[in-house]
């Protein structure tokens, strides 16, 4: 029993090494998410307003199309808001019956608008930079959370003396090569919060943040609820099952 | 228990069918009396336990296909959809996805413990070659699997795992687009490898079939080594082993649930959430945990063997990392031979114990230098790992017993098993 | 059964047995409560998934359909029938005797009675074009499709016909055609679902 023990935490050693490694980028500014954690949940005001920075900021470059409007919901909006937020953009859609593409308001069905019709538009507004699809950008990136907001938060620095900064590049520590194409996205009063939250560029991140990984990870809360209760069951069973096992074992003892 | 002839169960339905098609008869003889060592740890649970997540990945794994698109426009989409819209799409994703790394880990204990106990030994090499095939099933099964999403590390994996087949002296390029279907990882490909992806488990499932099979005729080893001599050194399987398996496997899945509800992408790459771009190449190319050990063999090999005094090249630094990875594998089929030892179990034999644990430690150690780039100083240590995971085998499994003095074994396994407690 | 090893001094103490079956339930009934646990999810993800769900209508542009002619959509993966009606349809949709009917039901009662603005649209009938058999969509949409007996519409598959007013008639059908949940935004376009 030791001994097999012994040795699945060895062979469970193993599969941290990929997390250790680590580049020599500036150490991420590691913060306390309230969604993280085994009873960890969104918060519904953050979100809201981590929306709003995403639509008035990150949505002129940025596409977020795993999304649709539907799915706004989830942020406490109700279905007259979802129906209004769905309308205010402009889905193009099409053929319609004379053959004709057309332009319509947005329906909760529709996914999120993307700001470039495709990637080669993206690039040739971005100065050839591609900036990333939003959705999934917290898993998709070593660091998650934390990387995403050390990037928000990680511009303004004057670069070391060594490090050239390249012709339309920004310096970001916290970057791989340090030289982000992005310029700082988030400045004090970026956006005016409709519920009186001061808008400054650490709020603005942290709200964005915990949005995007909403965006990434919507079934967050349904897993940490389903995961206690699943867990619950099989620790009582277990404890059950060893009962038994002692009990059906005894007779040879 | 049932008592009387085999046949004769009390329930009439089970009667009529049986007594046609005898599956209780053989459930009961296989599954009920089957007389079983008693003195099994827990690691003999280990089997039961990759069986059940064979099926569990089968289950989870069907349910998918009815959501997922083998299309490359469409892959990592409807991947993403199944986690957002489709009911539990999300939980079930997420047991499929973590359920091959717990596949993994069980089914290497399984093995860890057969090379402990000398389970491989006569009268069982079949049934431990048969092991082997399923390894190996499994790890085609598991390199497919995880190029379905369509992920940046789905696509280079395939882009790289593919590639090592070109390795193959004359005619390695014309293999590898006959793998591909066309000139680089593209539809066709990711089209072919959800058709075997799904086929596979199916021939794993038959597989095991047999390798239960073949272990039923010998039956199991133990933890002593020594073969059961009396009733005395046995218990039927049902109860004693069903009670314990049962246990050993609810503690299992409490580990696995933890995974799936609280780390679900803690053993995955964050690659693998980018869509496959075939123009960039990720910084470090990993594959999955479970296969880092073979994919250090494979970078080990760093040099090009050439005929003496000419410069044609032999064996390439290619084609000799290939045949490592493949040759390690072959250790393990080789291994009921290469082990010269008379006596089973590492219980008593002192060297060959200390020498055990070392060869975990190596393997541990591949695994760690896989996940590294390819720099010094871990090229070195790798190599030095190498050379010691060959040395296990080749040289420590055979010549081993002539030097060591052996334990005095017990009479029998009720003795063993009397003298501890 | 001889190779049978019967497990050893069976101290027989009532009391243990009873723990144990009572344990042994427990456990049973747990793995039954478990496996069931554990199956839902997978059953359940095969209803429609939430964005199926959320794909629930369509608009339709009616002004290019003249009297007489009729206009197939697609509504939830589905065909639906529009025809604008002639008077002569009309009247004998709401002559049929009620007695004649498989499935009675008022014509009046199939199309928007003080629709848009408070006016009938007695012209319109908007159904699901999908036979309440077996599932084929009847013919009579297009003027030189076969109608029935009952200038409706027809099933090839089993012969069954529907009148003007989509209500079953004759041959193996159960109920009328359906007419789904719709309405008029204004004058000339409807939204269904």
């Amino acid at each position: 029993m030791l001994r097999s023990l012994l040795l699945s935490a060895a062979l469970l050693s193993l599969l941290a090494v990929p997390a250790l490694a680590n580049e020599e980028n500036e150490h991420l500014k590691t913060q306390a998410w309230p969604h993280q954690g085994a009873f960890g949940t969104y918060d519904r005001a953050s979100l809201q307003r981590g929306f709003q920075v995403y639509k008035q900021v990150c949505a002129t470059c940025h596409s977020l199309k795993l999304l649709s409007y539907r799915d706004l919901s989830d942020l406490g909006f109700n279905e007259a808001e979802v129906k209004a937020l769905a309308a205010s953009a402009t889905v193009h859609d099409g053929p319609n019956d004379n053959g004709d593409m057309f332009d319509r308001p947005g329906r909760p069905s529709d996914f999120f608008v993307k700001p470039f019709p495709n990637d080669q538009a993206a690039r040739a507004a971005n100065g050839g930079a591609l900036p990333p699809d939003l959705s999934l950008i917290v898993k998709a990136r070593k660091g998650h959370e934390d990387y995403i907001y050390s990037i928000l938060t990680g511009f303004g620095q004057t670069p070391p003396a060594d490090e050239k900064i390249a012709a339309g590049m920004n310096y970001n520590p916290y970057f791989p090569g340090h030289q982000i194409a992005m310029p700082r996205p988030l400045n004090d009063d970026s956006v005016t919060y409709a519920d009186g939250t001061k808008a400054t560029t650490d709020q603005e991140a942290r709200d964005v943040v915990q949005f995007l990984a909403w965006a990434a990870e919507p079934k967050l809360e349904a897993r940490n609820q389903m995961g206690f209760k699943v867990v619950l069951f099989l620790v009582v069973f277990a404890a059950v099952l060893y009962g038994v096992k002692r009990k059906v074992w005894s007779k040879l003892h | 228990m049932s008592h009387g002839s085999p046949s004769s169960f009390k329930n009439p339905v089970i009667n009529w069918i049986d007594t046609r098609l005898p599956i209780f008869t053989m459930l009961q003889k296989e599954y009920g009396t089957f007389p079983t060592p008693k003195n099994f740890n827990y690691l003999w649970s280990f089997g039961g336990i990759a069986m059940v997540m064979l099926t569990t990945m089968i289950l989870t794994g069907i349910f998918l296909a009815m959501y997922y698109t083998p299309s490359t426009g469409h892959a990592f989409d409807s991947v993403e959809r199944i986690m957002r819209d489709v009911n539990y799409g999300w939980l079930i994703r997420y047991i499929h996805m973590n359920g091959a790394s717990l596949f993994f880990i069980a089914v290497y204990v399984h093995i860890f413990r057969g090379v402990y106990y000398g389970s491989y030994k006569a009268p069982r090499e079949l049934l431990w070659i048969l092991g082997v095939v399923i390894l190996l099933l499994m790890m085609a099964t598991a390199f497919m699997g995880y190029v379905l999403p369509w992920g940046q590390m789905s696509f280079w994996g395939a882009t790289v795992i593919t590639n090592l087949f070109s390795a193959i002296p004359v005619v390695g390029d014309k293999i590898v687009t006959w793998l591909w279907g066309g000139f680089s990882v593209d539809n066709p490909t990711l089209n072919r490898f959800f058709a075997l992806h799904y086929l596979l488990p199916f021939v794993i499932f038959a597989v095991v079939f047999l390798h239960v099979a073949a272990l039923h005729v010998s039956g199991s080893n133990n933890p002593t080594g020594i073969e059961p001599q009396t009733d005395k050194d046995t218990v039927p399987f049902h109860p004693y082993y069903t009670a314990k398996d049962c246990f050993a496997l609810v503690l299992f899945l409490i580990f696995y649930a933890l995974i799936v509800f609280y780390a679900p992408n803690a053993l995955g790459d964050p690659d693998n959430y980018i869509p496959a771009n075939p123009m960039v190449t990720p910084a470090h190319i990993v594959p999955e945990w479970y296969f880092l050990p073979f994919y250090a063999i494979l970078r080990s090999f760093v040099w090009d063997i050439h005929i003496p005094f000419t410069s044609v090249v032999l064996i390439s630094s290619k084609l000799g990392g290939v045949l490592l990875m493949f040759g390690s594998i072959v250790m393990l089929l080789l291994l009921p031979w290469l082990d010269r030892s008379k006596v089973r179990s590492a219980v008593f034999r002192p060297i060959y114990k200390k020498v055990f644990w070392l060869f975990v430690l190596d393997c541990l150690i591949l695994g760690y230098i896989g996940g590294k780039p390819p720099e010094a100083p871990y090229v070195m240590i790798g190599q030095f790992a190498t050379a010691f995971y060959f040395a296990f085998f080749l040289i420590l499994s055979p010549l081993l017993p002539k030097y060591e003095k052996i334990l005095p074994l017990p009479k029998s396994i009720s003795e063993a098993v009397l003298k501890k407690s | 059964m001889a190779e049978t090893p019967s497990p050893h001094a069976a101290s027989d103490c009532c009391h243990d047995e009873e723990r144990r079956d009572f344990l042994a339930l427990t456990a049973g009934a747990m793995a039954g409560v478990g496996a069931c646990c554990a199956a839902y999810p997978l059953i359940q993800s095969m209803n429609p998934a939430a964005d199926v769900l959320a794909l629930a209508s369509t608009e339709v542009d009616l002004s290019q359909v003249k009297e007489g002619q009729s206009l197939t959509v697609v509504w939830r993966g589905k065909p639906v029938f529009i025809r604008r009606r002639t008077q002569a349809e009309i009247n004998e949709a709401r002559t049929a005797p009620m007695s004649d009917l498989k499935d009675p039901q008022k014509d009046e009662d199939r199309v928007k009675q003080s629709a848009f603005g408070g006016k009938d649209m007695p012209e319109w009938l908007v159904m699901v074009g999908v036979c309440t058999h077996l599932g084929c969509v009847p013919l009579g949409q297009k003027p030189t499709d076969p109608h029935g007996e009952f200038d409706g519409w027809f099933c090839p598959c089993h012969g069954s016909q529907y009148d003007s007013s989509g209500r079953i008639r004759k041959g193996p059908a159960p109920k009328n055609l359906e007419v789904p949940p719709y309405q008029f935004t204004d004058a000339n376009h409807i939204k269904i679902g």
